[in-house]
């Protein structure tokens, strides 16, 4: 269900202004859904595959190291750092897609680049 | 022309040795970073405390992976894992998970706050000084034990390598970081960390790189890590039989004391990590919430690269190590390498007293086993071993001596004893400034002296700047008892106290005031309480009084994870004790709305 949740806000922006605004509520559910998903692999990832279920995990080879273990040295990381850039992209298109919808079509948006 | 100038330079430069090497990179870097200082004066207090807030999102992910990596992550975790195998894993999980969770939890949101420090967002959030006083307290905590640590390892740097005293070398350090925090603040720190994270990835790869390729063929250490040695085995399944052959565990499944042990090391690690002020800090520089995000990745990606570099030197080293002693069959007695025939940089580490053997059957030759594993111990005395003999060896070795058991020209050594040094100062700088912006912004302007001008609170952080190094120093020449749990210290206290309550000041709009600081307090007394209670009040060894035995830990919990389970506490008292007291005001929840939602203009 959740990745469905996330689908939607993968939608591209130009229809965005079509659709009534966003409320806070429906954005900051999107968003928690969005961390929450993203949080379950890195749980998985981390704990599951190179603590609680190592040895099963060490049962499968990746190169000369168990599956469980370069997962505890390795692999946990690469798949970190590959979240925070997925959820860097989710983000963006969220929020994007909120202030389209919230601005009713007005193309003020590039502007904001320059402000802090 | 006959004279060569090349070779004649090739000449000099190989006969050059490590001293004048280490002499010219290490102050060829300090130039740099005093350059950079010179160049980079902070006008205003928004330069002193977030450098402006434009750095970019990847100079900040740089500056941020210099900040984060401290001595500890340099020198020794390569070291520590070599020696725990598999169970050193909670290490390299836990100090890169966390950030995982403060991209996903924190920064967008203190970032979208977008003020200077992170007791101020606590003292609004909650609207309450004491709140905002009772963070400053941790955060100075948190961040004292753990600056001193690296004011010592830059003291035993110099020390080592440039065979300086001991003090000289921590006030260089002093010096050098006066130089540019005092001067720049968070713009002087941040460029100085950027160049020291180039000077320190360089320093930790290159090695390893070398090392790599000598042992697996393969240049990339993360794929040597799974490849295989010369004689075909895979390097993991070697280093196993290698090392399971003198009775020691499987360095692949070698459990640190249980799995849930390992779980909570780990999640204490994540959240600590998550919750450091002087590396939350750092998100406050750059320009928008959206660059917060982005640089929290990038920061990652240059952590990473250590990261994943230093269990592959981890492997190789101990495997190389242990061939260095065992060179043969073991129980043959041409197995083990005569003491006399020890190579060069076992003699040189020998003299500093961190590699230390003991001929206890005096058959002049070196035998090192698990002595302590009785099965194996009972195997070794029929082959006449009477004991391990490597009575000392250093976990910090593992990186230092590298370079020298590879066989690499001195300046790869003179390059890691510079690597090690901008870490411990890069570290050490971030703090400062988290320090001194807490008690000038915090202390000064939020509580005591509210109507300051910006130009006296800028000469008050510079003031408490000069103060922060000041007792850092003196901390460093006298370290005190408790500095000897500092890790444990710093991130148990910043898992237990500061990342609980941020996660309940931004997901929970109905967190009170008197929910925050009760459960604050609660979680640092449970952890403080636990650690104490093994390992000593203060760390005073003689006051434990439950002993720092395994049989009396929570669930087989060491002192060291114990965050995680303070952490928890926290969120339990904070949350029944904000059920029975009032909401927090209206402004307050519209400020928790407003952090909460992007900018239109940005997005």
């Amino acid at each position: 269900m959740s990745e469905q949740e996330i689908e939607i806000t993968d939608q591209s922006n130009s229809s965005n202004s079509d659709k009534p605004a966003m409320t806070k509520e429906e954005y900051w559910r999107k968003n928690i859904t969005c961390v929450l998903s993203l949080l379950a692999v890195w749980f998985f990832v981390s704990y599951g595959c190179a603590i609680l279920f190592v040895e099963q995990m060490n049962k499968i080879q990746i190169g000369g190291a168990g599956l469980g273990f370069w997962m505890a040295q390795q692999g946990s990381i690469y798949v970190f750092v590959a979240l925070i850039f997925v959820y860097v992209r989710l983000m963006n298109k969220l929020e994007s897609e909120y202030a389209g919808r919230n601005m009713n079509g007005n193309k003020i948006q590039n502007q904001g680049e320059e402000q802090s | 022309m006959n004279f060569n100038i090349w070779s004649f330079l090739r000449e000099v430069v190989v006969a050059m040795d490590v001293k004048i090497w280490t002499y010219l990179i290490v102050g060829f870097t300090f130039a740099l970073y005093i350059g950079i200082a010179i160049w980079s004066r902070a006008k205003s207090t928004k330069e002193f405390y977030v450098a402006g807030g434009n750095i970019s999102p990847i100079s900040n992910g740089m500056a941020t992976a210099a900040d984060w990596m401290s001595a500890a992550s340099f020198l020794s975790m390569a070291g520590i894992i070599a020696f725990s195998g598999y169970g050193g894993s909670v290490f390299l999980m836990g100090w890169t998970g966390g950030y995982v969770l403060l991209a996903f939890l924190v920064a967008p949101y203190l970032r979208k706050y977008g003020k200077f420090t992170v007791p101020e967002f606590i003292g609004e959030r909650f609207y309450s000084k004491t709140a905002r006083l009772v963070a400053v307290l941790c955060l100075i905590i948190v961040s004292v034990t753990y600056v001193i640590g690296q004011m010592k390892g830059v003291g035993v740097a110099f020390s080592r390598f440039l065979e300086t005293e001991y003090e000289t070398g921590l006030f260089i350090g002093m010096g050098i970081v006066f130089f540019y925090a005092v001067l720049g603040g968070m713009k002087g720190i941040t460029y100085t960390q950027i160049a020291q994270y180039v000077v320190l990835i360089f320093a930790f790869t290159v090695p390893a790189i070398f090392i790599s390729l000598e042992l697996t063929g393969n240049p990339i250490p993360q794929l040597g890590f799974i490849g295989d040695v010369s004689d075909g085995a895979p390097l993991l399944q070697k280093l196993d039989t290698v090392i399971t052959d003198l009775g020691f565990g499987q360095y692949t499944n070698s459990v640190m004391g249980s799995k849930l042990n390992m779980f909570a090391f780990t999640l204490s690690l994540m959240i600590g990590t998550a919750g450091l002020p002087h590396v939350i800090i750092r998100f406050f520089t750059v320009k928008k919430v959206s660059d917060a995000r982005l640089s929290a990745g990038w920061a990652l990606v240059f952590i990473a690269i250590l990261y994943t570099t230093a269990p592959a030197v981890a492997a190789m080293a101990r495997l190389n190590f242990t061939k260095t002693i065992q060179v043969g069959d073991v129980g043959k007695v041409e197995g083990n390498i005569e003491y006399a025939n020890r190579p060069e940089w076992f003699k040189n580490w020998e003299k500093t007293g961190l590699l230390k053997h003991e001929d206890k059957n005096g058959d002049g030759r070196i035998q090192y086993y698990n002595d302590s594993n009785k099965e194996f111990a009972d195997i070794a005395s029929s082959y006449g071993w009477k004991g391990n003999e490597m009575v000392k060896i250093d976990n910090d070795i593992m990186v230092l001596a590298n370079p020298e058991i590879a066989n690499l020209p001195g300046w790869v050594i003179a390059l890691v004893v510079a690597g090690g040094l901008a870490a411990a100062l890069s570290t050490a700088a971030g703090l400062l400034l988290a320090i001194s912006s807490s008690v000038s912004h915090d202390l000064l302007k939020g509580i005591l002296m509210p109507e300051i001008s910006e130009k006296k609170e800028l000469r008050a952080g510079r003031i408490s700047m000069i103060g922060a190094i000041a007792v850092a120093g003196i901390f460093g020449i006298y370290p005190p008892d408790f500095a000897a749990g500092t890790v444990a210290m710093a991130f148990g206290l910043a898992a237990s106290s500061i990342f609980p309550v941020l996660i309940m000041g931004i997901f929970m709009k109905k967190m009170n005031r008197e929910g925050a600081i009760a459960g604050m307090i609660a979680g640092i007394g449970v952890t403080l309480f636990y650690v104490f209670q093994h390992k000593g009040i203060m760390f005073i060894a003689s006051t434990s009084y439950m002993g720092g035995m395994e049989e009396n830990w929570f669930f087989g919990i060491e002192p060291k994870a114990f965050g995680a389970v303070g952490a928890i506490v926290n969120f339990i008292v904070a949350f029944i004790v904000s059920k029975m007291t009032s909401d927090p005001p209206k402004e307050v929840q519209e400020l928790v709305d407003d952090i909460r939602l992007p900018k239109l203009d940005e997005a």
